[in-house]
């Protein structure tokens, strides 16, 4: 603006500047008296505007419950059945019931819940998809499969087993948990 | 450290000049208020344009964020404001930046205006100052109806009546502001929403760099 460069360098000239060689000269102090309040000025400009920008990196997860579904635990076989669960999302300003499903069967007594997502790029796998593979996960988009346990089968596309979902009984209900990396598979 | 990558650039492709021919220019002694303090007025039109980088800056940030959608619009508004970091910060320097552009290009138009810089041959560029004064007003306009809050709304009904009372035109004018004949709503929303941050931005910049290139071919007017 009106305090330019220029006027520093007139300003030193017309003052001489000799005689002081051997410390900070006037010029070299209104300089970086100049470039720092300048940059108290940016920072003042961009350190809000980073932080808004990139707030979406320092919001907190969601705490989830475990959901109650609709589906009996005396319907779960050992065979996986897909089991819906619907909670609330909160987007930003909107909020909105989402769905979702797991698959959940029995192991004995022990009630396993798997998530659908494959592993390798976010398709939803399917039980028993693949004639060829009536029991296994498969996935469709780049023919990925999983054993029952989730394991990914090698030489198929996916780089890890199926996450697992905690599962659990209420008043006779299947209730999924959180998602957490699958145990089963060791 | 910068210094020397200055210098490894500047001996590969000489970038001093280009710099220096922009912002190493004399600063007349009558405009600088280091000599006479009351050249401050002088100053005006840098920070205009001091303050439209911000507004411009702040707005690219308010984007990430704001819908123009009639359901959405003020929830947005209302999110970025107060569960971001810093929105209330960016919507603030954004909302004040705007009265605060609009009077200081009025006191830079007084100044130019009582001064006599807009005299031959300097003509051009008043007119082109004063085109810049009907896009700013046009930003402010358009600008206000964004947060699509009560104030808001009526205000933007109170400015499309304006319009329409135009001879002859202004009914036209106003449909095509708002987008329908008679509700002001979704469309006007998104029309406002797209004329605020392209159409004028568009306008604001080439006319900037008209407005600075006429000044520098024609230089500073001289002193009263």
């Amino acid at each position: 603006m009106c305090l330019s460069y220029k006027y520093v360098k007139k300003f030193v000239e017309f003052e001489g500047g000799k005689g002081m060689s051997s410390k900070v000269t006037r010029r070299q102090f209104l300089n970086y008296s100049l470039m720092g309040v300048g940059s108290f000025m940016a920072a003042g400009m961009i350190l809000p505007m980073g932080r808004f920008a990139l707030d979406p990196l320092f919001k907190d997860a969601a705490a989830g419950s475990d959901i109650q579904t609709s589906i009996k635990v005396s319907e779960i076989t050992e065979e996986p059945t897909k089991v819906d669960f619907t909670y609330n999302q909160k987007d930003a300003w909107y909020e909105s019931e989402v769905t979702e499903f797991a698959w959940v069967y029995k192991e004995g007594d022990k009630l396993i819940a798997l998530s659908p997502v494959c592993k390798h790029l976010g398709c939803t796998v399917t039980w028993a998809g693949d004639d060829g593979n009536p029991d296994k996960f498969f996935c469709p988009c780049h023919n990925g499969l999983y054993t029952k346990d989730g394991n990914n089968v090698p030489g198929t596309p996916p780089r890890g087993p199926l996450d697992q979902y905690e599962v659990g009984e209420k008043d006779g209900f299947v209730t999924i948990g959180k998602k957490f990396e699958n145990e089963l598979v060791k | 450290m910068l210094n020397r990558i200055y210098d490894w650039i500047d001996d590969r492709i000489d970038i001093t000049p280009i710099w220096r021919d922009i912002a190493d220019h004399e600063v007349p002694e009558h405009v600088n208020p280091a000599y006479h303090f009351s050249a401050f007025v002088y100053c005006f039109g840098g920070l205009t344009f001091f303050i439209t980088v911000i507004q411009v800056l702040s707005g690219m940030f308010l984007t990430m964020y704001y819908v123009p959608d009639i359901v959405n619009a003020w929830n947005s508004v209302y999110y970025l404001q107060n569960d971001v970091a810093a929105g209330m910060i960016v919507r603030g320097m954004h909302h004040w930046g705007a009265s605060l552009v609009v009077v200081m290009m009025f006191l830079h138009t007084l100044r130019v205006f009582f001064t006599g810089a807009y005299k031959s041959p300097r003509e051009l560029n008043w007119v082109v100052g004063v085109l810049l004064f009907c896009v700013m007003l046009g930003l402010a306009f358009t600008g206000y109806l964004l947060p699509w809050d009560m104030k808001a709304l009526f205000a933007t009904k109170v400015g499309l009546d304006i319009a329409e009372s135009v001879p002859f035109i202004g009914e036209w004018i106003k449909t095509l502001l708002a987008g329908d004949a008679t509700i002001i709503g979704a469309q006007t929303l998104t029309r406002f929403f797209a004329i605020h941050v392209f159409f004028l931005p568009a306008a604001l910049f080439v006319l900037m760099g008209i407005h600075f290139i006429l000044i520098r071919r024609q230089g500073i007017a001289g002193p009263l």
